[in-house]
């Protein structure tokens, strides 16, 4: 394998691993976990299964592209429910919430947010069998939003 | 409202096809003062529903967090010829709906 794809690969394991790590070290975080609750209703949240694609640096937070996929077949029987999408340091953290389905075919969507400060923007999956899975992405912001006035 | 939705006009039975809606909106946040230093009040469009041949296929509630002139993408597989139909409703009570037809040929 040539050296820069295996260096490719083993420094996007490292950093999922590490965001993982963070995430999960995040969940004792006692307003996120707050936060969590208020989403979930109080469920437990398991890390992985949800990928946050976003630019790890944005010039303008006044719209930044998020892209989120889930790892689901979308069955029938097994597929996402629901994904909402978090950004804690906003002053309305829940941006928004999207029903998805079977019919989806694919477990992903994509929009553009605002972002009040440099955050890990976070999205929550709800499966079909009830559980909740979170991904997340760090985003340093150069120009916040909501701060006009 | 003005909106654009965009479908690939042709696709093949069970492909799973991209949707995007973009709709002129300007998703005030609430936090907004204007020119006279008055707080513009929160006007967001909350909800988002598209059906495809009648039944929903995707559902967005929104909140402030997400960018002016919003933008959605997300895939729906599709099993024969149809229409999308997105309707919206804003905080305001107006309300916007915008279609777009594609052709499923059979294999």
């Amino acid at each position: 394998m040539p050296d820069r794809r295996r260096f490719l690969l083993t420094s996007t394991a490292l950093a999922g691993g590490l965001l993982c790590a963070r995430l999960a070290a995040a969940q004792q975080n006692p307003q996120r976990a707050a936060l969590l609750r208020e989403v979930t209703g109080g469920a437990p949240v398991n890390a992985g299964r949800v990928t946050v694609d976003t630019p790890p640096l944005a010039d303008n937070g006044h719209s930044v592209a998020v892209r989120v996929m889930v790892d689901s077949p979308m069955t029938a029987q097994d597929h996402v429910r629901r994904i909402t999408l978090l950004a804690e340091r906003n002053p309305r953290p829940v941006v928004a919430s999207f029903t998805l389905g079977p019919h989806s075919g694919k477990a992903e969507i994509a929009t553009r947010i605002r972002l009040a400060d440099i955050q890990d923007v976070l999205a929550l999956a709800q499966l079909s069998d009830g559980s909740w899975w979170m991904g997340g992405a760090h985003v340093v912001v150069t120009e916040l939003a909501c701060l006009e006035g | 409202m003005l909106s654009r939705v965009q479908v690939p006009a042709n696709a093949r039975r069970g492909e799973i096809v991209q949707v995007r809606i973009a709709i002129q909106h300007p998703m005030e946040t609430g936090y907004r003062p204007d020119n006279f230093g008055r707080r513009i009040p929160k006007n967001v469009i909350n909800t988002l529903i598209c059906r495809y041949n009648g039944s929903e296929v995707f559902r967005a509630e929104m909140g402030s967090g997400i960018a002016a002139n919003p933008l959605l993408q997300f895939p729906v597989r599709v099993q024969e010829s149809g229409e999308f139909v997105f309707e919206w409703r804003d905080d305001s009570g107006e309300r916007g709906e915008s279609r777009a037809v594609i052709t499923v040929s059979a294999d």
